[in-house]
């Protein structure tokens, strides 16, 4: 073999090799960005999907505010928010928005000889804590609730997020719902002006100062409680009823709920009704436009939704996040199809059922 | 006559040519010189003022909608659009003065001993040891105040994540800044100035502190300068302990928040419009302090140069 031939060879084998990574190429990956609350849950969505079809997910966990802000921007395919966008904003920027997946967030504590599940919280005492009127942990109103537990003396550090977030915002709206103080004083927001504690940046900020700090009381999505060893907490729900957190009271308070009640599903399923029902209970939502740039994107994006509706609920389940129940699916899937189309006029997805 | 001359000796007109042609060749390098220089040294002041600029077009819309009432709002509420920086002003002064209060002593101490007191086989590696310390990133001291410093300090003062932590983390950051430039100019006092007044009979403190320290003044409030400039605009190590609570609260052992942890922690999320320009505007604050602080420190410099030299 002489040098040029050689060469040529290795050109051609190059060549070969361009053609064959650029084949795959063609179907891009699908972008997205926002909240961190479903990412554990996205990317063992998106791995699977990749193994079945060859399309990948992109999905930046910037949190909530920023999937908003790059959805509005069109700098991606769709934007996931825990915090649902109002009728009006919806209609302003031409989006459609439905629910993917719900999740329970839970308060964590760090209490020498307090197991998980261990101690007992009601909504009224929860928000006193959070508004600093309850200060240390053998308070009165503490022990009321906890009888068989022995409450240490010490103060209560409380823990929530720097940074502005979807969780916050579920969780402020539960103590709203159970606080006129707390709705007066502070607000529903994704960020708000705490009146106590230490801010930490992200659920796993959160988890992780919680765990550092003894006597200090936090709330984190379930999973991150879950994977952490953290001792949660169990609550007394509007019904008067102690649950705990699981995938059962988390189904519970989502099958009360009357998705179709509010614009663009955007209904918080914090404090309902129920035996059973998790009080802190929420779901996260995907934002897409209505008529997307590119159609063929959006409808790759669709597709991937559909196939996580419908072949994902034990990848879900398994990292204890709740799967949409069927009739919502099939109501998500109608307002696909009426509501986001290509420049013709014509869906660019429909659901095959 | 020259011209003559040129031309009545080819040899020597032809040697001035090529001195002529060598100076022409040395000016025009040496301009050429000159002007990479002054390029450099222009380069860093329109960078620097590219960076004020910038900041102050950020800054404008908070500056509009709040004036000077932005200096002095204690609330930071992004929803309402309410913002403020009193809390974050006061968190970064109260950081650095209890870092410096705990390195600038224990710094000059760690000096004098390297200099004056150390024996010989110690001196290297206790001096290894400070430098690298600052070679340390700043991460590694946060998660280190964070996993190790906060659960002790909470255990003996019944607070780990505080204005005081986050001080002290910054001690310890900024000591080697402050004992190695600090050593360095200890080593510049002349041994006659010292053993003169060891020979009148003076204690070694007696020595230090009315020799050596008069002496060194200048370098040790330099190093101090340095210190204080990195100890105010500490991001990193300070997000993680400071316990980021946008409140202003007496007593030190509480949490609060600086100007860089505040930006550090809610950029990410920020909407364009007030929200965005209120962090560029602490971003300004920042600025603006660093330059106050160390433009302060000059000037105390050159009032304690000039009655030295009066």
């Amino acid at each position: 073999m002489t040098f040029a031939t050689r060469t040529r060879t290795l050109f051609a084998a190059a060549g070969l090799a361009f053609v064959a990574a650029a084949a795959p190429a063609l179907a891009a990956d699908i972008t997205g960005a926002g909240a961190t609350f479903p990412y554990p849950v996205y990317a063992k969505w998106a791995d699977a999907y990749k193994k079945e079809t060859g399309v990948g997910l992109n999905y930046q966990a910037i949190g909530s505010g920023g999937g908003i802000k790059q959805i509005q921007a069109k700098t991606v395919t769709f934007g996931a928010s825990d915090a649902p966008l109002k009728g009006a904003d919806l209609e302003k920027n031409g989006l459609v928005q439905f629910p993917m997946v719900m999740g329970g967030i839970v308060p964590v504590v760090n209490l020498e000889g307090v197991a998980p599940g261990q101690l007992v919280l009601d909504g009224a005492t929860l928000a006193r804590i959070y508004l600093g009127e309850i200060k240390t942990w053998n308070d009165p109103a503490i022990a009321k609730l906890n009888p068989d537990v022995k409450l240490p003396a010490s103060n209560i550090l409380v823990v929530r997020r720097a940074d502005g977030s979807g969780t916050t915002f579920n969780f402020t709206d539960y103590l709203a719902k159970v606080s006129a103080d707390w709705k007066s004083k502070v607000g529903v927001a994704t960020a708000v002006e705490w009146p106590v504690g230490v801010g930490a940046k992200g659920n796993d900020g959160v988890a992780n100062n919680v765990m550092q700090s003894k006597g200090a009381i936090g709330y984190v999505e379930y999973a991150y409680a879950k994977q952490n060893k953290l001792s949660h907490a169990r609550m007394i729900n509007a019904d008067g009823k102690t649950v705990a957190p699981e995938t059962k009271t988390f189904s519970a308070a989502a099958a009360n709920a009357d998705w179709s009640s509010q614009p663009g599903y955007g209904v918080i399923l914090s404090n309902q009704k129920g035996a059973d029902s998790w009080p802190m209970t929420a779901a996260t939502f995907i934002l897409i436009h209505k008529q997307p740039q590119d159609p063929a994107a959006a409808a790759d994006a669709l597709k991937f939704f559909d196939w996580a509706y419908k072949k994902g609920d034990k990848l879900a389940e398994e990292l204890d996040y709740i799967p949409m129940p069927q009739n919502v699916v099939g109501m998500v899937e109608k307002t696909w199809a009426d509501n986001i189309k290509d420049s013709g006029g014509k869906p660019v997805f429909a659901a095959g059922h | 006559m020259v011209d003559f001359a040129m031309q009545a000796n080819p040899a020597q007109s032809q040697a001035a040519d090529s001195r002529a042609r060598a100076l022409a060749r040395f000016k025009l390098s040496d301009a050429v010189f000159g002007w990479v220089t002054r390029l450099s040294a222009l380069t860093v002041l329109l960078i620097l003022s590219g960076v004020i600029l910038s900041l102050f077009i950020g800054a404008m819309p908070t500056i509009q909608a709040y004036g000077l009432g932005f200096l002095t709002s204690q609330s930071w509420n992004p929803p309402l659009e309410k913002f403020g920086a009193a809390p974050s002003i006061y968190g970064t002064l109260v950081t650095s003065v209890i870092a410096m209060l705990i390195a600038v002593p224990v710094g000059v101490g760690v000096a004098i001993f390297l200099t004056e007191l150390c024996p010989p086989a110690l001196r290297r590696p206790v001096g290894i040891a400070i430098e690298l310390l600052a070679g340390i990133p700043s991460i590694i001291y946060g998660m280190w105040g964070f996993f190790v410093l906060n659960p002790f300090l909470q255990g003996v003062l019944g607070s780990g994540l505080s204005l005081f932590t986050a001080g002290v983390v910054l001690a310890i950051m900024v000591l080697p800044f402050i004992s190695s430039i600090t050593r360095d100019v200890f080593e510049t006092v002349p041994p006659m100035l010292k053993e003169s007044a060891y020979g009148l009979g003076c204690t070694r403190w007696e020595v230090i502190r009315s020799v050596v320290i008069p002496y060194t003044r200048v370098g040790i409030i330099g190093g101090v300068m340095l210190a204080l400039g990195r100890a105010l605009g500490e991001t990193m190590a300070v997000t993680f302990v400071v316990g980021n609570a946008n409140r202003i609260s007496p007593n030190w052992l509480d949490p609060g928040t600086t100007i860089s942890a505040t930006i550090a922690n809610q950029f990410g999320e920020a909407e364009p419009g007030l929200y965005t320009s209120s962090l560029m505007t602490l971003g300004l604050l920042l600025f603006l302090v660093t330059f106050v602080v160390l433009a302060g420190a000059r000037l105390m410099l050159m009032r304690l140069e000039r009655r030295a030299g009066a």
